[in-house]
């Protein structure tokens, strides 16, 4: 194996650029200057113009282009890809999730974590399971690589909240137990293919 | 492994048409392997027999078909790897290696490396043609550290193999499993040898030896490490992580003298603790075997390290008013000769109990024989046919001293004698021709006098030698004459190469310099060759670089010992050190071999260097002594990031660099009278450490159980109760009775692995001492 990371000591040095940006104006003339220049620009009157138009079409000629959200929703493609949900078994209501750590591995952005033990059972037990939402970039990779069609991408797209951490715990994530019946079967990126069964092969069972 | 390849014994072969050079009596599979040609294998496992269970390293050698592991190669021997038939042999043997074979990889510990997904991929097996009805094998605990689960099991037997050849516990078997007989049906369907695993597969699975639920062995993890799958896996590991997620880092082992190479695997603690962790220790298991201690014992870090400006202050002061440095030999070849440093410039003084013992032993021998060092490494007593162990405890001193022992005897049908006044069960389970002299404490020189007197050349010696060879030593040193002859005639027989290892004993017996004396004469005029095995960690390495004084009085510090200020990599120091899985530099092991360690944790204090710079000069980073460690004593004026690190597929050691060895020529040495009354009587005590307790650090670490007290054999158990005083001359200690199923006879091991029992002082600068032992 490769010794060249441990030869590496110096952890203090990074490598920083500078934009080369326009120098903002220093004393008051010039800021005045840049004031009056940005504000009566003749650009301003045809996006006053553009707007006064569409309010004419939208209140009097009945041409609304706009969805009154929140109160109307526009329907999302079943591949959409929004905040992960963790699905369950729909039998036992067991998660799915078998702590296998392939999302973990193939995430692009290193976003994914879990931590996995040996429980009473004798079994992998997923202890816990957090997605860094502040560095996911919801490319659909872990939906795709999961064997067990465990993680997926749901339709919660609105992921507004005072922090990102509330969506990123297996239990936010996790179908709630009393809402199993309505859980959907996920149609995008690592779902079964319509023509599955052809093409693989059995395997021949003794029983 | 390290002799010299000549053109002598080199023969031509051919693989697949190309021309390559293999040593002879080679087996076709390793002279494939150093040569970079793949040939797939699974039981197969270097330094241990092959065991012919797995059958994919079959290929055509001359036309026929062979096993590669089991085959030697021969002068213009031709062989093929892969034919038509070999291959369907192989793709049947895979997809029966796959039935029944749970597919929940993703839950597996050893997804990732395992070597059953590997080849599966390897030889494209995409179907399955056979199959048989499950049997339900359930999983158990072997020990506190071994957990195994046979329903993932391909009882490829390199668990049992290891065991036996390398480890010599013996303590796992193959045994049966009351499956399903399988249909006749398939003889004639699948081809021969694929059905013939079958056959044999389908009947077996691992247990202990014993007959119980449970192994009785030494705990070394050897099994877990050269485990394909993932039956055999450390309790502590189980679903904890993944191969792919820790990172490897190259390390040297820092807690006996062995100094195996390993690698520590760390991950972040867990999703709330993002430091580093190790979560496992793994080897490069075909060519080095790791005990107990180094596989389990690798959490001894020290986390309470800041840096704290006013302690340092202390610490500079403190070096700057002392006079005496004590430490101990877990410590790197550059922090020793920065202590050396010191002492030259500031004038203190520098204690280290073992390495001095063994400094001085290593001296008297260097002025008898005219060797700065001993002649063998213990690869190469691994490679000797007879084998010969004085003044060591063999299973609790140094593992790879005992493994080269037992390894002998299994793989080179070898024989072997092993003197030492406290009895083993296990040493002569080893092999057949061995024979163990429990001798009288005080005779280690009467051991040394017999076997000069049975492999030298009686006209080689100097007179005051020969003088004393005509006493029946075999009676002296507890044994039966008659009986002995015999047996020593057979043990004999084809042998060729003979070694000798000898250990702490000696070095801190009261005649340590004749007893060097004897070991220089016996080299001399005979064929054996000796190997010393070092007392502690870098023993070997600080006995080189330091200057070391005898006694020492003062303002002491104290570095992982007792002192007037304590610097310490436990914690519990006035000033924190790195630990030796935190800190990068070299060690000194038995193998006379320098290596290299890196950083594995993260470490937040001062370091001696920093101490160093302060008071006298240093560079910037303690690596950068490497280059400085005395060309005159063997090391060599190399950088540190130059050394490699690494084994090559031919087993070949790139670690570091070997030590040079010089000689000069000598006179005729002239040894002391043996005088037998000086035999230790009475009830007696040994300064000796358990199987996987070797310092604090293996002390500190979370999965080596064994603890601190009186260790006995189970008959002087019955005599004693559970707890005792041992009373010594200066003093005395209350100690609980642990009973070690494999030791004989009626003396008493107290352990050194505690730094702060001053066990040391307390045997007063020898192994063995008179104690009384008292109920409380």
């Amino acid at each position: 194996m490769s010794l060249e990371q441990f030869k590496n000591r110096n952890v203090g040095t990074q490598n920083y650029k500078t934009l080369d940006l326009d120098h903002t104006p220093v004393t008051g003339m010039g800021q005045f200057k840049q004031v009056v220049s940005r504000t009566f620009k003749p650009e301003l009157f045809v996006g006053l113009w553009v707007t006064f138009r569409e309010m004419i079409n939208a209140l009097f000629r009945g041409k609304m282009h706009t969805t009154q959200y929140p109160f109307e929703k526009l329907p999302i493609s079943p591949r959409y890809r929004a905040i992960h949900d963790m699905l369950r078994l729909l039998e036992s209501g067991h998660y799915r999730c078998i702590g296998c750590g392939l999302c973990e591995k193939i995430c692009i952005s290193n976003c994914i974590t879990m931590d996995t033990q040996y429980d009473e059972n004798q079994r992998k037990e997923v202890s816990e399971y957090t997605i860094n939402f502040g560095r996911c970039i919801f490319c659909g990779y872990c939906a795709e690589v999961c064997p067990e069609l465990a993680i997926v991408h749901g339709p919660r797209y609105e992921t507004a909240s005072e922090q990102r951490a509330s969506f990123s715990l297996f239990e936010d994530m996790l179908t709630p137990i009393d809402q199993l019946n309505l859980q959907q079967e996920y149609q995008g990126f690592g779902a079964i293919s319509p023509n599955a069964d052809e093409n693989i092969k059995k395997t021949p069972l003794a029983y | 492994m390290s002799e010299v390849q000549t053109v002598e014994n080199m023969v031509s072969i051919t693989i697949d048409g190309v021309d390559y050079k293999a040593k002879e009596g080679e087996y076709i599979l390793n002279a494939a392997r150093a040569n970079d040609i793949f040939i797939p294998a699974i039981c197969y496992l270097t330094r241990c027999s092959p065991t012919l269970a797995c059958r994919l390293c079959l290929v055509e050698a001359d036309g026929k078909q062979v096993y590669s592991c089991n085959a030697k190669v021969k002068e213009g021997m031709e062989i093929t790897v892969s034919t038509p038939d070999i291959l369907a042999e192989r793709r049947a043997m895979m997809e029966v290696y796959d039935v029944n074979h749970p597919l929940q990889c993703g839950v597996c510990d050893q997804s990732g490396e395992c070597e059953l997904q590997n080849y599966t991929l390897e030889l494209g097996v995409d179907s399955q043609s056979y199959t048989i009805q499950d049997t339900k094998r359930e999983a158990t605990n072997w020990s506190s550290v071994l957990h195994y689960d046979p329903g993932l099991c391909i009882v490829c037997e390199r668990c049992t193999t290891v065991c036996k050849d390398m480890i010599g516990d013996a303590a796992i078997k193959t045994t049966k499993r009351g499956g399903e007989a399988l249909d006749k049906a398939w003889k004639d369907e699948m081809p021969k040898d694929a059905y013939a695993m079958w056959n044999k597969l389908q009947k077996s699975v691992i247990a202990p030896s014993n007959g119980t639920e449970h192994t009785n062995c030494s705990d070394c993890g050897e099994c877990v490490a050269v485990c394909p799958v993932g039956a055999l896996v450390s309790r502590d590991f189980v679903y904890t992580s993944n191969a792919w997620d820790l990172k490897k880092i190259p390390a040297t082992c820092a807690h006996c003298s062995s100094g195996c190479q390993i690698y520590y695997e760390t991950k972040p603690a867990s999703i709330e603790d993002r430091t580093e962790k190790i979560f496992r220790v793994t080897n490069e298991w075909n060519y080095v075997s790791l005990c107990g201690a180094g596989r389990f014992g690798y959490d001894f870090e020290n986390r309470t390290a800041t840096k704290d400006a006013t302690t340092f202050a202390a610490a500079v002061k403190a070096f700057k008013k002392a006079k005496v440095i004590n430490f101990n030999s877990v410590i790197t070849n550059e922090e020793a000769l920065m202590l050396q440093t010191l002492k030259e410039k500031l004038g203190v003084k520098l204690i280290n109990r073992e390495a001095r013992a063994f400094q001085r032993f290593l001296g008297f021998y260097s002025e008898a024989s005219g060797q700065s060092l001993y002649s063998l490494d213990f690869k190469e007593v691994m490679a000797t046919d007879f084998v010969m162990s004085v003044g060591s405890s063999l299973r609790n001193d140094n593992p790879n001293a005992r493994y080269a022992f037992n390894n002998v005897q299994k793989l080179n049908k070898g024989a072997g004698l092993y003197f030492h006044p406290v009895g083993d069960t296990l040493v002569p389970t080893f092999g057949k021709n061995i024979e163990m002299f429990a001798h009288k404490v005080g005779h280690e020189e009467a051991a040394l006098l017999f076997i000069i007197k049975l492999f030298a050349d009686q006209d080689k010696l100097p007179s005051s030698v020969k003088e004393q060879l005509d006493s029946d030593f075999v009676e002296l040193l507890g044994g039966d004459t008659a009986k002995f002859e015999k047996s020593f005639e057979k043990m004999m027989k084809k042998k060729e190469s003979f070694s000798l290892m000898v250990g702490e004993d000696l070095y801190f017996h009261e005649k340590a310099e004749n007893l060097a004396k004897l070991i220089a004469v016996l080299e001399a005029s005979s064929e054996v060759k000796v190997a010393m095995i070092p007392p502690k960690t870098n023993s070997l390495g600080v006995a080189l670089i330091c200057d070391l004084d005898d006694e020492a009085e003062g303002y002491t510090i104290g570095y992982n010992e007792s002192g007037d200020f304590k610097l310490s990599a436990l914690g519990d120091g006035d000033l924190d050190m790195p630990a030796m899985n935190q800190q990068e530099g070299t060690l000194t092991n038995m193998h006379k071999r320098v290596t290299p360690t890196n950083a594995a944790l993260e470490y937040n204090g001062y370091v001696l260097n920093d101490i160093v710079r302060e008071v006298a000069s240093a560079p910037k980073e303690t690596i950068m002594w490497t280059e400085h460690l005395p060309v005159s004593k063997g090391f060599k004026a190399v950088e540190f990031d130059s050394l490699p690190n690494h084994y090559t597929n031919d087993g070949v050691e790139h670690r570091g660099y070997l030590l040079e060895s010089t000689s000069v020529e000598v006179e005729e040495i002239s040894v002391d009278k043996f005088d037998d009354s000086n035999a230790l009587e009475g009830e007696i005590a040994y300064r000796c450490n358990p199987q996987r307790q070797f310092n604090d650090f293996s002390d500190k670490a979370h999965q080596i159980f064994e603890g601190f007290g009186l260790y006995t054999s189970p008959a002087k158990a019955e005599a004693l109760s559970s707890k005792v005083e041992v009373e010594f001359a200066n003093g005395k200690l209350t100690l609980d009775v642990i009973v070690d199923e494999r030791m004989e006879g009626d003396i008493v091991a107290i352990p050194d692995f505690k730094s702060a029992e001053n066990i040391y002082e307390l045997f007063a600068g020898s192994r063995y001492q008179t104690v009384t032992i008292k109920e409380v």
